[in-house]
């Protein structure tokens, strides 16, 4: 069953991939999606059978590679992490492949659509299989080429094709960071395999080797490397340039890849490495502070967006965050959690979007938008439901939307860390609830409230998206609604053992997740304060008056250009990184590879026949007597030579 | 004094130089060539009979009188060359003479 979920996506493809102009766009689309749905229920049906049974297993493919000592197989570790990963990717690949199916209707270019998007499911489906650092990466690297191609498919379009490259080079310069943590792994275990790494990973606590001329802790060392990786992956704090420019893509792909599958990779990583982070604290308070700052960071630049997709770009960045300060103060269940959920309402308010954009006629500026609920309501309502699961909506201590059960889970883990890190991250993850709540607020009224701000010929077209759309929203909508609530005390109730059992380990002195309920009532009270603050705020500023947001943009003008140029991060890599590296690489090239090698070699020595060459040819006058008088001087240097030359 | 065998061959060693300097130190008339080309043969003809009338042997004189034929028939048709290429160029000025120029 789990090859069949694994490879299904594989076959469909390589159907799309290759015969994609044979059997046409037609069969394409469903034969991919048809499997994608497959694959859905079978993934539901290993969740219940390894989450509530006790069925763990470890499927051998075939053996890949024997070098030495290094021995990797292809073989697919399933226990409880990856059962969920499985329901996750699965479920929203094929939501969303059902949904392109509208969503990409007037593309020619339908097979290569969905053989990318299949082929990307099958690579993050190898990914969280995986039960070796190998194999991990070979996905991870997948996942990064789709979203590569995916990003550009609409390669006619330049700011597409720069956009899938920065995505591409910064993800590489995580994934340096991911390879040499590889390295070191087999370097001191002598295995990639994750069963016999997690096992020694325990007796080699507190050890040192030299690493860059110092003396560092291994663990620490190992798992801070790791989560470089995750970095670049997840769009974290610092190598995040990449995740806004990756709207470029068609909305389906922002929906699967950079919502809900791909960006989680890097959380992935960290809950399936926790073995070895639990043994590194230094390493997990370096992931709760980057955590921490994305969230706030991100949420502070969605505030004052203007495109509709960048806007829920910006939210997925921080919501990373938020995963990752449940990772760093070892509720990696809580980050798990809140993976699962993000995906449901994330996905919901990517599509959503999506059907918005389609039916304003490709408009994604929400400043031309606006009045767009009694013309879309369908489309309206479950984008409020997306939001009210986003922001958290919900009574603490009772019931809520699925955002309001995982969001809180991690701000209250956050306040239960007590450590110093755990502190800056409550904090941060606090104003970032209020931020969240705003700006979501902010996209809905601005977009569907008020007086509508479009032209008359945009208005014309507006249509609510057909059935083929709108049912996997309205999927998506019943798991932003139900998930929480119905998975809260599976994931992080007082049972959560039962549930995870070993996949996630942590360490003996780690109970944040039973701590975690017991926080003061002020602390757990405050993200659902936030979130009603956002709201008003966003309903004064956008409802009731709304001439507040362009006076205050005009006033507080510096903090308002900072913010909506990114903290002007874009600006800075590019001077410090970019333009060195063109510099050095003009050199190279010119000075290097033109003046000296080339100089010297092909360029040179043909310049150097040239010259002598020109300067024989003079010899050659086209006067015959000079040629006799040449002949002449010949035919007597010869009698002399004759003549004296021995007889 | 005995005009002997070296006068000869002293007067044809002198003729044959005019006759290469001719070649050389000509650039205004296709012409002279020719005619510093006879000239050559000339004193190759007067070296052949001054060793012929000295060794007392016909055969020198025998060749001098076939080089000259040689020699006429050389010269009809160098001058036929000249005519048709003159009708080609419209001059004979040896300095013009330099398409093999490369």
């Amino acid at each position: 069953m789990y090859s069949a979920i694994v490879f299904l996506p594989l076959f469909g493809a390589i159907i799309a991939g290759f015969f994609g102009r044979a059997i046409g766009a037609r069969a394409c689309e469903t034969i991919t999606s048809g499997f994608l749905v497959i694959a859905a229920v079978l993934s539901w049906i290993a969740f219940f059978d390894v989450g509530f049974g006790e069925t763990e297993t470890r499927v051998t493919v075939f053996r890949f590679l024997t070098s030495g000592a290094l021995e990797i197989d292809w073989s697919f570790r399933v226990d409880t992490l990856t059962v969920v990963m499985l329901v996750v990717v699965t479920n929203i690949s094929a939501l969303v492949h059902v949904y392109s199916i509208g969503y990409m209707h007037n593309d020619p270019h339908r097979p290569r659509f969905f053989a990318f998007l299949s082929m990307f499911t099958f690579s993050m489906l190898m990914l969280a299989t995986s039960n070796n650092f190998l194999q991990l990466f070979f996905g991870w690297e997948g996942v990064g080429l789709a979203s590569y191609l995916l990003i550009g498919f609409w390669y006619l379009k330049p700011s597409a094709n720069a956009a899938a490259i920065k995505a591409f080079i910064v993800n590489r310069i995580g994934d340096f960071g991911f390879a040499l943590g590889i390295f070191a792994v087999f370097h001191i275990f002598g295995s990639l395999d994750f069963d016999l790494v997690f096992a020694a990973a325990a007796a080699r606590q507190g050890e040192t080797f030299a690493f860059l001329g110092y003396e560092v802790d291994i663990l620490t060392t190992i798992c801070l490397l790791l989560f470089l990786g995750a970095m670049g992956k997840s769009a974290q704090f610092l190598l995040h340039t990449w995740l806004p420019d990756a709207m470029e893509g068609p909305t389906p792909v922002s929906a699967l890849i950079h919502a809900a599958t791909m960006v989680t990779a890097g959380v992935f990583l960290v809950a399936r490495c926790s073995p070895l982070f639990e043994l590194a604290p230094t390493a997990l308070a370096f992931v709760t502070i980057i955590g921490a700052t994305t969230a706030f960071f991100a949420a502070t630049v969605g505030l004052v967006q203007n495109d509709i997709k960048r806007v829920i770009a910006y939210s997925t960045c921080s919501q990373l965050g938020y995963m990752f300060v449940a990772m760093g103060v070892g509720a990696y269940q809580a980050g798990m959690f809140h993976l699962f959920t993000h995906a449901f309402f994330k996905a919901l308010l990517f599509l959503g979007a999506g059907s918005v954009i389609h039916a304003m006629s490709d408009e994604q500026d929400m400043r031309r938008m606006g009045g767009l609920r009694k013309l879309i309501p369908q489309t309206y309502w479950l984008m409020v439901i997306g939001t009210l699961a986003l922001t958290g909506v919900g009574i603490p201590g009772l019931v809520g939307f699925a955002g309001f059960h995982s969001k809180d889970a991690v701000i209250e883990a956050a306040f239960a860390a007590g450590s110093g890190v755990g502190e800056y991250a409550f904090w941060l993850t606090v104003v970032a609830a209020l931020m969240t709540s705003f700006y979501s607020w902010r996209l809905i009224f601005m977009t569907f409230h008020g007086r509508s701000r479009a032209s008359n010929e945009t208005l014309s077209h507006v249509h609510e998206s057909p059935r083929v759309m709108t049912v996997p929203l309205m999927v998506l909508a019943a798991g932003s609604v139900l998930a929480g609530a119905a998975f809260s005390g599976l994931f992080i109730g007082d049972d959560w053992h039962e549930f995870w059992r070993g996949s996630i380990h942590v360490a003996a002195g780690n109970h944040i997740l039973d701590e975690m309920h017991d926080v003061p009532a002020w602390a757990r009270w405050s993200a659902t304060v936030m979130m009603a603050v956002g709201l008003v705020v966003a309903v004064q500023f956008y409802i009731r008056r709304p001439a507040i947001p362009a006076t205050l943009a005009r006033e507080q003008d510096m903090l308002y250009r900072f913010l909506l140029n990114k903290w002007y991060f874009d600006e800075l890599y590019d001077l410090v990184f970019v333009r060195p590296a063109i510099w050095l690489g003009r050199l190279l090239w010119r000075g290097g590879d033109g003046r000296v090698i080339d100089g010297l070699g092909p360029d040179g020595v043909s310049a150097r026949v040239i010259d002598i060459a020109g300067r024989v040819v003079r010899l050659q006058t086209g006067y015959v007597y000079h040629y006799a008088f040449a002949m002449l001087i010949g035919v007597a240097l010869i009698t002399t030579w004759y003549m004296f030359a021995g007889r | 004094m005995q005009i002997g065998l070296g006068h000869y061959l002293t007067l044809g060693a002198i003729v044959f130089t005019l006759g290469i300097f001719g070649i050389f130190l000509n650039r205004k008339n296709v012409i002279i060539i020719l005619m510093s080309i006879e000239l050559m043969l000339l004193a190759v003809n007067i070296n052949l009979v001054a060793f012929s009338a000295h060794l007392g042997d016909l055969v020198g004189q025998v060749f001098a009188l076939i080089i000259l034929t040689v020699a006429a028939a050389e010269a009809a048709i160098g001058l036929a060359i000249l005519v048709v290429y003159f009708r080609n160029r419209g001059s004979i000025a040896v300095e013009d003479i330099n398409l093999m120029k490369g």
